[in-house]
């Protein structure tokens, strides 16, 4: 280890930024392929219990699985589901390689639905294809991760936030800058090849509850990944089709489509009566939603109390022990009981969130960025609705070429001035004596959020928004932290606040409406193929100013019909609306 | 730019006849995805110090000694 006046400085070949879900695969991936290279996982929080998927998981939501779904027809009903705006190779990477590893996690010891004969137990939830794999034992799965990370000899590092990434003289990316979430004690770790997993940016919106805490994403995930790729120089895609999910209302955990939806259960209007064709998550969908709440016939709804009491058992007994536990207790507290009462439903924040929408950090089918010795995976990085299998099987790529980067690459030069001026940054809101508070700054953040970005998008209103949110960074030299908790909410906040600016350009960028309710913009209400069929990349100018282009859709690999094409736009159901 | 320190009421709950953090047991501290668990300097027994949780469980699931309760926060129940 070498000192850089006070900062320790820790050598690795390959650098994972995060141990949720995706980055467990990486380090683990790595680690295999080239036992030799050393790899260090580096997690904000602990690696016991990160991430999304801190408690378990209910389900595969996206499983291709041999008898029941070809890559080629899941590759069809993504690109339709995202209005044909994807990188059709990254999905079909993902597509393909989906069965090996459900049948790696399974040998590793993760249970999924087996029917009497012994085969998996696929459902049907997608409008068109059967992609969702029950894991009623779903519980158990970070603690097989963790095993593994045992097993393979992945150096672990708990408790340090990585705040900024290092690029070497040649602009290659050569590890990062982290703080200690309980001593603030500043590192620079030094790496070869770096992968972000730093899960979905959650905290731009505020949930309607008012809680800071009460979004839909694990709030440990607040875009530190996007904002670091951003400053590193790294290309954001697709960011102005924010994730916006159906919720509980209050709760804000899924209210689940996925679960309830092979059993009978759905979303209903006020009257009891469905108005949407298939519970899948998309803008469309999304959009159906907002309207029907809009409507005379609102709110909405989960419908369950038609069901059978086994029924309901089976429901709660998934429901209220896996994913999300604590709902059983919510429920409690209201009242509410599914055999007896429909739940009231909500739409959550906005967010950045490949997994299940399609915003995030550029990357390709190999898990590469934009930038050289920087890869992605999971709900941080581009590819559209991966879910859970997507972090798993990207981790996996990304593990695979950082590694191979990683070997070919001697050890980086350091930029000493860079890291000594972030240290300084990093650090100001501790050295102060007073000033503005993390957790006002951010709120007022996410109320700006609210009210000016959030659909229906329009062009005066996120003038307004785009300006306070400028404004709002003149107050970056007056935050102010008691204490290195305090600093780590410190830090994320500024996050949040590129986050939210990011948010607003690329939304005003984007000049049409697409995705239904996620890019709904009222000045440009119809959906404009000849202008717009293209991604929206987001990134630093020469100038260091946040800048949008266009970047075209590279041809498909799998050709869509006509009448598919439109699939998704007729989610309505017909008699109710 | 003075400050001021509000009150909020907090979520999780630590059972102090239960806790055994006074003889060196951090499991609910390790887990807690948001850090906002911590040892009492006055009891040497863990509690919320910080009001931002996510209601996740893995500090009450994790518990070797059944002590602590997760709420759901009051600004949602
Ligand atoms: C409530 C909920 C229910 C879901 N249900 C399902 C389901 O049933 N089926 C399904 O397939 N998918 C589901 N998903 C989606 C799935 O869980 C995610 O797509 C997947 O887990 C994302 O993996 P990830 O590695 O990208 O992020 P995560 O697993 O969230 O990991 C990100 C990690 O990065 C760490 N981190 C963040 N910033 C930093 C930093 N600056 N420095 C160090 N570490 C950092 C975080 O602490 C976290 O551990 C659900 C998601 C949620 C939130």
């Amino acid at each position: 280890m070498t000192q850089l006046h006070d900062i320790t400085i820790k050598d690795i070949d390959v650098l994972v930024i995060g141990g949720g879900t995706a980055g467990p695969m990486a380090a683990i991936t790595a680690k295999e392929k080239d036992p030799k290279a050393t790899v260090m996982l580096l997690e904000k929080a602990n690696v016991k219990r990160s991430g999304a998927i801190s408690m378990g998981m209910d389900g595969l939501n996206n499983a291709v699985i041999p008898g029941h779904a070809t890559p080629e027809q899941y590759t069809k009903e993504i690109t339709i589901a995202n209005d044909g705006i994807v990188l059709q190779k990254g999905v079909l990477e993902y597509a393909e390689r989906s069965f090996d590893m459900i049948q790696k996690l399974d040998k590793w010891g993760v249970y999924f639905q087996k029917d009497e004969t012994g085969e998996y137990d696929v459902k049907k939830v997608h409008h068109l294809g059967t992609y969702v794999l029950p894991m009623p034992e779903g519980h158990n799965i970070k603690k097989i991760l963790y095993r593994r990370l045992r097993r393979n000899r992945v150096e672990v590092e708990n408790r340090y936030q990585a705040v900024r990434l290092l690029k070497d003289s040649e602009g290659i990316v050569s590890g990062c800058i982290a703080v200690g979430t309980r001593d603030a004690e500043v590192i620079v770790i030094r790496a070869k090849a770096v992968v972000l997993c730093t899960g979905a940016a959650g905290r731009i919106g505020l949930p309607a509850s008012g809680y800071l805490y009460g979004t839909y994403e694990n709030p440990t995930n607040c875009g530190d990944g996007h904002s670091m790729a951003y400053h590193v120089g790294a290309e954001l895609s697709g960011l102005e089709c924010y994730q916006i999910n159906p919720l509980l209302k209050d709760y804000n955990g899924p209210a689940c489509a996925y679960v309830t939806g092979p059993l009978g259960g759905y979303t209903a209007n006020a009257n009891g009566d469905r108005f949407i064709e298939c519970d899948y998550w998309s803008g469309q969908m999304m959009m159906e939603f907002y309207n029907e709440l809009q409507s005379g016939n609102g709110p909405v709804f989960l419908k369950l109390d038609h069901l059978a009491e086994e029924t309901i058992q089976e429901i709660e007994q998934v429901l209220h022990t896996n994913e999300r536990p604590s709902r059983g207790r919510f429920h409690d507290g209201r009242g509410n009981d599914y055999r007896t009462k429909m739940v009231e439903m909500h739409i959550s924040e906005i967010g950045f969130c490949a997994g299940h929408s399609a915003s995030g950090v550029w990357v390709n089918e190999k898990g590469e960025t934009t930038v050289p010795g920087l890869y992605g995976a999971g709900d941080m990085a581009s590819i559209p609705h991966s879910y859970m299998l997507g972090a798993f099987v990207y981790g996996e790529i990304c593990g695979e070429n950082a590694v191979t980067f990683a070997s070919d690459r001697t050890v980086p030069q350091l930029d000493e001035e860079f890291i000594l001026q972030e240290r300084d940054r990093i650090l100001a809101p501790l050295r102060r004596d007073d000033g503005i508070p993390p957790n006002q700054f951010e709120y007022k953040i996410r109320r700006l959020v609210n009210d000016y970005l959030q659909p229906p998008k329009i062009t005066r209103k996120m003038d307004i928004g785009l300006q306070r949110l400028k404004d709002m960074q003149q107050d970056i030299p007056y935050l102010y932290a008691r204490d290195p908790h305090e600093l780590l909410r410190a830090n994320e906040a500024q996050h949040v606040l590129d986050c939210a600016l990011m948010a607003a350009q690329a939304s005003m960028y984007r000049q049409e409406s697409r995705w239904g309710l996620y890019h709904h913009y009222v000045d440009h209400p119809e959906t404009n193929n000849e202008d717009w069929f293209c991604h929206v990349q987001l990134y630093k100018d020469e100038q260091e100013q946040m800048a949008c282009k266009k970047r075209p859709v590279d041809p498909y690999v799998i050709e869509l019909d006509e009448e598919e094409k439109t699939a998704y736009q007729r989610m309505r159901i017909q008699k109710v609306s | 730019m003075p400050t001021a320190t509000q009150i909020t009421m907090v979520p999780v709950v630590v059972d102090n006849e239960k806790c055994i953090a006074d003889k060196g047991c951090r499991t609910c501290i390790d887990v807690c995805p948001l850090d906002v668990l911590w040892i009492d300097e006055k009891t040497g027994k863990a509690h919320m110090r910080y009001d931002e949780c996510w209601y996740c469980m893995p500090c009450e699931a994790d518990c070797p000694t059944d002590a602590v309760t997760v709420n759901i926060p009051y600004l949602l129940r």
